[in-house]
């Protein structure tokens, strides 16, 4: 086990060491680690996890439609009607070995269509926007808490949902991600307007195109992917740490998926190839502390059921969550399945939502870092009380 | 009243809005700009606790003899004289972007800032990185609203423009000690330096074309030998008077009558140069060239020639007065027109930024290391041209593509409190254009919208 300057030193920081905040914990209450990955941009549930037995999937999936399993490229079985992206290698050896979880047609409370706001209510833990300043995870430290910070944020800028009274520590490497991949494609679209800007940003990525050796296909899509991958193992070496955190957050954007989102590969494809390679990474990295680990892999909504005009999904309401790590009581689906006919959807176009992503949390904290139900309820997510908990998530 | 009036006054003329800025404009943008041309009453607190140039010259010479009196190998000494100066461009950068984030007096130090580089002395040469700065609060500041003739006198006897253009080397082959040195042929570097003459007249007052020749070069930098500062040497010769106070030296000033632009100039001493400097702040080509460098820079890359044409006018009428200068600018109509856009400068664009998001960055590197990356490190244009001010200058491919890097750090910094949109609407009011307002609401994350509404075009004009 490496001691915090070690750690430090195995990060490439010691010289950055002073600005790094303290990360010693005196004593943690709980050997449980959690980690918490927001995928900011609201993820395609029915691509992460298809319903391939389900009669109407082809049918309203189109072109996005995901071969079934066995086949070329296709689907990973998880149960016989759900399967897993066929980027999620790493994820479906976790659920084979028991140790991952999927939960189907889940979402926050929130029912428009706004990314800034979807992710506030999904971080603040409430039923209304805005209605809570600070996020339920900071909320749920009070009693976990020992004489230091036991949660990080791997992130420039401490996300909502580990904001508030309890302090908290954060981490971000030197060297910051490019923009990424849709960034940029969405700065060609505003400034196709202005030959001025539209010129330049398109001589600025030929020439990086050049001078990194990148191919068409490739070009443009940043460092972000790879750093992501990078976060993940540098949270596993805090969450070792004897004296380190035992509860971490980390985001990767690039998931709102409007123009040509592809099926088994492509853009979506990609990103769910990064958070494989970034959970497996968390895995290696956390070595035996993985048997008492919790990876949450959430995001604020889902996306529309059909495909749009542009080869894409527009905003929607459920997805899929993912729960996966040793802890984990896995190896199952949890999905009161709404259906995908006509009638079946949320307002016509969205997965209907069956579980409300507050009792996935509720579950995990209670059952993961056994904090006191009656807080939960009062304190972390209150005015929660109709979204019961869910069962059996963690490994009694 | 037109509704750009307010956006414009806090971007083109000011450094940015601040959230709330547009709404204390009111409706009297021009009265808003000129009741800040005053400046403000006491030195802003950003500036307080940095030396003035004599006491920081004293410690400069005093760094020099320790290092002359130690054993040869002492490292930490020899490294002092560096690390000193480095020190001290990092206060005074920090000072200036600090204030510059915060001040409610944006019109007023975007002003500063363009006589600062009107009168650019580059940092590159010891010990300029440490006294750059002091120049523009010590100089510049007070004479910003003033007349020309005392901004450019106040600047011509700044330690920083006399050390950076050598004035302090440059010796009148006829004076009492140019003679005794011809006499001996043995001193060959005595004789006239005519660096800062030349700028005088190329780039402070006439300008490129403004009617001057060669022969009225060499005949300034004869009228303005003299001009030193105290302690221009260590010891001996010149190491005489107050450290950074401008000294003239009698000993090595050309003597005599001069003849400058057809007119001839019978005073005796400093009178003589304070004469010709006089005279150049109110020619015509002076009036001409400064008017065009102003009305480039706050309203167009190819100004409009009724504004030059009036600019120019009120100078010569008013005899430099530099606050009558700026009301004609700001009474002129298309000053205003919303279809004059400037690309601002990294400068422009980090302050701008810094101050929309309301951020005092903790650490000043965070500004200055931008500026570094954008290629505009504070205080050092490294000629004394000082920074082009156009587009053409600035639109690189690649400085766009750092611009959007830069704005993605930021944002991920600092974007995730933010409402992006809101912030649109707070910087740029009604000129938040609906397309750039779509597509930073429609980011996938506050953190994406930030980055799109940095990178915007109507963000990155002003």
């Amino acid at each position: 086990m490496l001691n915090r300057r070690e750690l430090l030193r195995a990060m490439g920081l010691t010289a950055f060491a002073s600005h790094v905040p303290a990360l010693a914990l005196a004593s943690a209450s709980t050997d449980a680690r959690l980690v918490l990955v927001v995928l900011r941009g609201a993820v395609d549930g029915l691509a992460l996890a298809a319903p391939y037995a389900d009669p109407d999937y082809r049918n309203v999936r189109g072109e996005l439609t995901l071969a079934k399993p066995g086949s070329a490229n296709g689907l990973l079985d998880l149960d016989g009607f759900f399967g897993l992206h066929p980027s999620f290698d790493g994820v479906h050896e976790r659920f084979v070995h028991g140790e991952a979880t999927i939960v189907h047609a889940v979402a926050s409370p929130y029912r428009a269509r706004s990314h800034f706001d979807g992710q506030d209510m999904l971080e603040n833990g409430g039923d209304t926007v805005g209605g809570l300043r600070d996020g339920w995870l900071n909320r749920a430290l009070a009693p976990v808490a020992g004489d230091h910070e036991i949660a990080i944020a791997l992130a420039q800028n401490t996300p909502l949902v580990l904001r508030g009274d309890n302090s908290v520590t954060s981490w971000a490497p030197s060297k910051l991600p490019d923009a990424d991949a849709d960034t940029i494609a969405r700065l060609q679209r505003l400034y196709a307007g202005d030959a001025f800007f539209a010129t330049r940003l398109e001589q600025a990525l030929n020439s990086r195109e050049i001078a990194q050796g990148m191919s068409g296909s490739s070009r443009g899509r940043g460092n972000d992917a790879r750093q992501f991958e990078e976060m993940m193992a540098s949270a596993a070496r805090f969450l070792v740490a004897p004296d380190g955190p035992r509860i971490a957050v980390v985001e990767l954007g690039g998931w709102d998926t409007h123009a040509n989102q592809g099926s088994a590969s492509g853009a979506l494809a990609n990103r769910f190839a990064a958070l494989d390679t970034g959970l497996a990474n968390l895995r290696t990295g956390l070595g035996v502390a993985w048997k008492n680990t919790a990876v949450a892999v959430v995001t604020e909504f889902g996306r529309t059921v059909h495909v749009n005009g542009t080869r894409g999904t527009d905003h929607g309401t459920a997805t899929a969550a993912l729960l996966v790590g040793g802890a984990v009581a896995g190896g199952k689906v949890i999905a009161d399945w709404p259906g995908l006919g006509r009638n079946d959807l949320y307002a016509g176009r969205d997965l209907q939502p069956t579980t409300d992503l507050r009792s996935l949390f509720k579950g995990v904290l209670e059952q993961h870092l056994a904090i006191d139900a009656g807080f939960v309820e009062r304190t972390v997510f209150p005015g929660s009380r109709g979204a019961r908990p869910l069962e059996n998530l963690i490994r009694s | 009243m037109n509704p750009t009036g307010p956006v414009i006054a806090a971007n083109r003329f000011g450094l940015g809005a601040r959230p709330g800025e547009i709404a204390r404009v009111g409706d009297r943008p021009e009265a808003w700009l000129l009741d800040q041309l005053d400046g403000p009453s006491r030195l802003p607190p950003a500036f307080r606790g940095l030396p003035e140039s004599p006491a920081l010259f004293v410690e400069l010479q005093e760094i020099r003899r320790n290092q002359r009196e130690a054993k040869r190998n002492d490292e930490d000494i020899a490294q002092k004289y560096g690390r000193f100066v480095r020190e001290h461009y990092v206060s005074q950068t920090s000072a200036r972007y600090r204030h510059a984030a915060t001040t409610d007096l944006p019109f007023h130090e975007r002003l500063v800032h363009f006589w600062s580089n009107h009168f650019a002395v580059s940092a590159d040469k010891q010990p300029l990185p440490a006294i750059a700065g002091l120049m523009e609060n010590e100089a510049i500041r007070p004479n910003v609203s003033g007349r020309f003739v005392d901004l450019l006198l106040a600047v011509e006897k700044h330690p920083a423009m006399i050390v950076y253009l050598d004035n302090q080397r440059s010796i009148g082959p006829n004076s009492r000690l140019g003679e005794r040195a011809n006499r001996r042929r043995t001193e060959q570097q005595f004789g006239l330096n005519e660096n800062l003459a030349r700028e005088i007249l190329e780039l402070h007052t006439l300008g490129v074309g403004g009617g001057y020749t060669q022969q009225d070069v060499t005949t300034l930098a004869k009228i303005i030998t003299g001009w030193s500062i105290g302690g221009a040497n260590e010891r001996g010769r010149f190491a005489d008077g107050t450290p950074g106070k401008f000294e003239f030296r009698e000993a090595i000033h050309e003597p005599g009558p001069q003849r400058l632009l057809g007119k001839t100039y019978a005073q005796s001493g400093v009178d003589q140069g304070e004469a010709v400097l006089r005279d150049l702040a109110t020619h015509p080509s002076t009036a001409r060239f400064v008017s065009t460098k102003l009305a480039r820079h706050f309203v167009a890359d190819e100004p409009p020639a009724t504004i030059v044409d009036k600019l120019t006018d009120t100078w010569l009428e008013s005899g430099g007065e530099l606050a009558t200068v700026y009301r004609a600018l700001v009474e002129a109509d298309d000053a205003w027109n919303p279809t004059h856009r400037k690309y601002k400068t990294p400068h422009d664009f980090v302050i701008s930024t810094v101050r929309a998001l309301d951020h005092e960055p903790e650490r000043p590197q965070f500004i200055v290391g931008a500026l570094d990356l954008m290629g505009q490190p504070p205080f050092r244009p490294g000629s004394p041209e000082g920074w082009p001010d156009t587009a053409e200058q600035w639109g690189g491919a690649d400085a766009l593509y750092k611009r959007i890097e830069w704005s993605n750090t930021v944002a991920r910094r600092v974007g995730s409190r933010i409402d992006p949109v809101e912030l649109g609407k707070a910087v740029l009011g009604v000129r938040f254009d609906p397309e750039s307002r779509k597509a930073v609401s429609r980011a996938e994350s506050r953190v994406q919208g930030m980055t799109l509404f940095l990178a915007s075009p109507d963000f990155q004009r002003r």
